[in-house]
């Protein structure tokens, strides 16, 4: 599209992320005063910073404790969706004519629209019974709980690649798991990332599950911790600011460096699903 | 390969186990519950539909239920207003779009129950301090301890956390749109809003169904955002389905009766989706 720059759209989205921005401003802001600098205006830069604020926060929440936390859930969850559910949404792929793999397509498929609420009481009941509610139990589900899009997607996907890719490796005598591993899964590296941005942001920011499964303060995840010290912390709101923005912290770090991928990658899974 | 290689097999009978087992079993216990008088431990027996019967007639299950539609079909409407304007704008000819698309995109990176805590003090403590200071009436109380105005901090919530994400895909549908159709449009002399109407909304139609269907189906489980802003408060003036059966079911003793609610909200779920793609999907065909 050729032509003059549009300035009244321009001038909107200006206006449209203040709005954005404007709430974590404030909370940014606000975590860095005292309560007298506080008193004396909300939103001005106050002229010296209370990093006391976030020192206190750190040490109230165990900070670094959550953090591990949510980095222990996450990672792995990440690494076993990509493969598991890249491997089983391939077999369904190259198999569709076969009955029991269109069963299966369309199991995991009608398994989206069922509500989670329907779970959430014998799921929490099952966990137990079997001592899984803990971290471990987590990336369990979050894992399990993913095949439905992710199966979608896939299979969507690997459905466009044409079959003479591995037609090579099978004369050269590669069996079905080497083809999968050194040919298929290389070739799934676009959707992967997005499958990969998608699942870290749900594990990461997950609040139901951990908070139905995990009961051990040590064991708590970034946003569980939040909602234990909540109310502990309204009557001093800088430190509750201060908590939120570092438990926000590490995913804006994690945008600020990828975030060209995280949008590609985000959109790109639009248009193939 | 005319003959299926077992490791086909192999690769999916775990995950199939699994889901089965983590997945599809609890769904079938909470039908199975549904039916009895469980209260989540000992012993139980079958009551028929009287769960079911019983819910009907329960004020505290329908004021959860017009909630929860009040505010999933509110947030629905806007989130997909905005986000299309948002992408539209995105999508023409500006300054700095990558970084106005990187500042819209931010909200979704971020835990909505971590923004929600922020969003609560800022409805509580800052805005009736900027209220009272500017002397507006409306804006010196706080909104999330007013019975009929809380369920707006909720919508507002959720509409500045995702609308990002419905733009992101709007994004993606208007760039399918050839630049040819425009060219043509307008030396036929079409303004902007027939070019809007006639070629755009036609074309992306189906990203339009697709974000309404998931937008709505999210909202309805609406949950992190009132346990951030309200816990369901005032009263229970903000209290969603899953939160009732939340806390009817693990701090009620209603463990079966909201197993009975959940089974409930699966038909209604259901029906929703259902109705919304058909109906959206014949406006997509007539045009």
């Amino acid at each position: 599209m050729k032509g003059k720059t549009n300035w009244w759209a321009t001038g909107l989205l200006l206006l449209g992320s203040f709005i954005i921005i404007i709430p974590l401003y404030m909370a940014f802001i606000v975590s860095l005063k005292n309560p007298q600098q506080l008193a004396e205006s909300i939103l001005a830069i106050p002229d010296s910073f209370q990093i006391s604020n976030y020192l206190k926060a750190i040490e109230m929440t165990n900070y670094f404790q959550s953090l591990m936390n949510s980095a222990y859930v996450t990672i792995p969850t990440v690494i076993v969706v990509l493969g598991v559910n890249s491997m089983v949404s391939y077999a369904i792929a190259r198999n569709m004519d076969k009955k029991y793999f269109k069963f299966l397509y369309y199991y995991f498929i009608s398994a989206m629209f069922i509500p989670f609420p329907l779970i959430m009481l014998p799921i929490v009941k099952e966990m137990a019974m079997l001592s899984l509610d803990n971290l471990s139990g987590l990336i369990l589900l979050y894992i399990v709980y993913a095949l439905p899009l992710n199966v979608f997607i896939y299979v969507g996907y690997i459905k466009s690649l044409p079959r003479s890719i591995e037609e090579a490796a099978i004369i050269d005598g590669a069996n079905v798991w080497q083809i999968f591993w050194r040919i298929i899964f290389p070739v799934l590296k676009p959707i992967n990332a997005t499958i990969a941005i998608l699942t870290a942001l749900k594990a990461w920011n997950d609040f139901l599950l951990p908070l139905l499964m995990i009961s051990d303060r040590s064991n708590m995840t970034l946003p569980l911790v939040q909602h234990v010290f909540q109310s502990q912390f309204s009557t001093n709101y800088s430190l509750a600011f201060a908590s939120y923005i570092l438990a926000l912290l590490p995913m804006l770090l994690v945008y600020i460096v990828a975030q060209k991928k995280i949008i590609s990658g985000v959109m790109r899974g639009s248009v193939k699903g | 390969m005319k003959k299926t290689s077992s490791a086909f097999y192999w690769m999916t009978i775990p995950a199939f186990i699994l889901f089965f087992v983590f997945h599809t079993l609890p769904a079938l216990q909470g039908i199975f519950y549904s039916f009895t008088d469980y209260v989540g431990f000992g012993d139980y027996s079958f009551v028929g539909f009287k769960n079911f019967t019983n819910l009907f007639s329960d004020g505290r299950a329908l004021d959860a239920y017009i909630f929860t539609f009040k505010f999933a079909i509110v947030s629905t409407i806007l989130v997909n207003i905005l986000s299309l304007l948002i992408a539209l704008g995105l999508n023409s000819k500006i300054k700095l779009k990558n970084t106005f698309r990187a500042i819209y995109f931010v909200p979704y990176m971020l835990s909505i129950l971590v923004v929600g805590y922020i969003f609560n003090h800022i409805f509580t403590f800052i805005i009736p301090e900027i209220g009272r200071g500017l002397g507006i009436e409306i804006l010196s109380k706080n909104i999330l301890g007013n019975m009929d105005l809380a369920w707006i901090g909720v919508v507002i919530l959720a509409v500045w956390n995702s609308s990002g994400f419905n733009t992101l895909l709007y994004l993606s549908g208007l760039q399918t749109v050839p630049d040819e159709l425009y060219e043509v449009a307008k030396i036929d002399g079409a303004g902007k809003w027939d070019q809007f109407k006639h070629i755009t909304f036609p074309l992306i139609a189906p990203f339009f169904t697709i974000n309404i269907v998931i937008s709505m189906r999210g909202f309805l489980m609406v949950f992190d955002h009132i346990m951030a802003l309200t816990e369901g408060g005032p009263g229970r003036a903000t209290e969603s389905i899953t939160l009732l059966i939340y806390n009817g079911g693990f701090m009620g003793g209603e463990f079966a009766y909201q197993t009975a609610n959940a089974v409930i909200f699966l038909l209604v779920v259901l029906a929703v989706s259902f109705f919304q793609i058909k109906v959206l999907q014949k406006r997509e065909v007539s045009y």
